[in-house]
């Protein structure tokens, strides 16, 4: 017997093989940030009114460079999974909606991308 | 439209604010006020790659009295979202549910949010030799 009702069954929605995967990405993302955010702002605390010089030089080790580029892959990641949310949420305008995921899509893909490169840069000046 | 004649669940403003509703929608406040800030980590980042006159702007903006402004908001905006965040762990591997718990956690993290606020601009400033 299926659950399905007769209207779904006509129109062929179901399942779209999702399943709990935002869900399940979302809290992984949000358990990598807690260690990430905390080691973050304890370096910025410390980096307070630093020069170009401080900054360039603490960016510039390899294990720095590697936990800023995994807090800026999760962070982008996290913050499209919330926001991905919020539009569905808010925005009931099947085109506006469209158009408010893919912008936000592209925005998280660009930043992310644009802060993992300068951390590169950083790394092999 | 027939569907004019169904029920309407209430509106919001009927009901009494509570710790828990606000809080939860707190919550996504701070994490639509956090992706929007995403955008400062990342121009701090670029400018610092870009070289010391780029950084120089970068650090004259993040310290004017808007940029400051704005970053303590920030600053709020993380800790909270992170101190609220775990307590949604927490309800995600079940823990805490019970009606005195969820207030008593909702209140510490609030508290948490602040003083962790506090305490990272007094050591910055610290850092800073109290300019």
């Amino acid at each position: 017997m299926s659950l399905r009702s007769p209207l779904g069954r006509v129109r062929g929605l179901g399942s779209a093989k999702d399943g709990t995967g935002h869900w399940w990405a979302q809290r992984l993302t949000a358990l990598a940030l807690i260690p990430l955010t905390v080691w973050f702002c304890v370096a910025v605390v410390s980096l307070s009114g630093a020069d170009h010089a401080a900054v360039a030089a603490w960016a510039g080790s390899p294990l720095v460079a590697g936990l800023l580029i995994l807090l800026i892959a999760a962070t982008f990641y996290h913050a499209y999974l919330g926001v991905q949310v919020v539009i569905e949420d808010y925005v009931h305008s099947e085109m506006f909606k469209i158009a408010g995921l893919l912008l936000a899509k592209a925005a998280a893909i660009v930043l992310a991308l644009t802060g993992i490169l300068s951390v590169l840069l950083l790394l092999f000046r | 439209m027939s569907s004019s004649n169904r029920p309407l669940s209430p509106h919001m403003q009927v009901y009494r604010p509570q710790i828990t509703s606000m809080l939860s929608i707190l919550h996504r406040i701070t994490g639509v006020a956090l992706a929007v800030g995403t955008l400062l980590l990342v121009y701090w980042l670029a400018a610092a790659a870009s070289g010391p006159a780029a950084f120089a702007d970068a650090q004259a903006l993040i310290g004017s009295i808007i940029g400051r402004l704005l970053l303590f908001g920030w600053t709020f905006a993380l800790f909270y979202h992170l101190c609220n965040g775990i307590r949604h762990l927490f309800w995600d591997a079940g823990y805490g549910f019970e009606i005195e718990t969820v207030s008593r956690t909702g209140w510490l993290v609030l508290a948490a949010g602040l003083a962790l606020t506090v305490i990272s601009w007094v050591l910055g400033y610290t850092m800073m030799g109290g300019a």
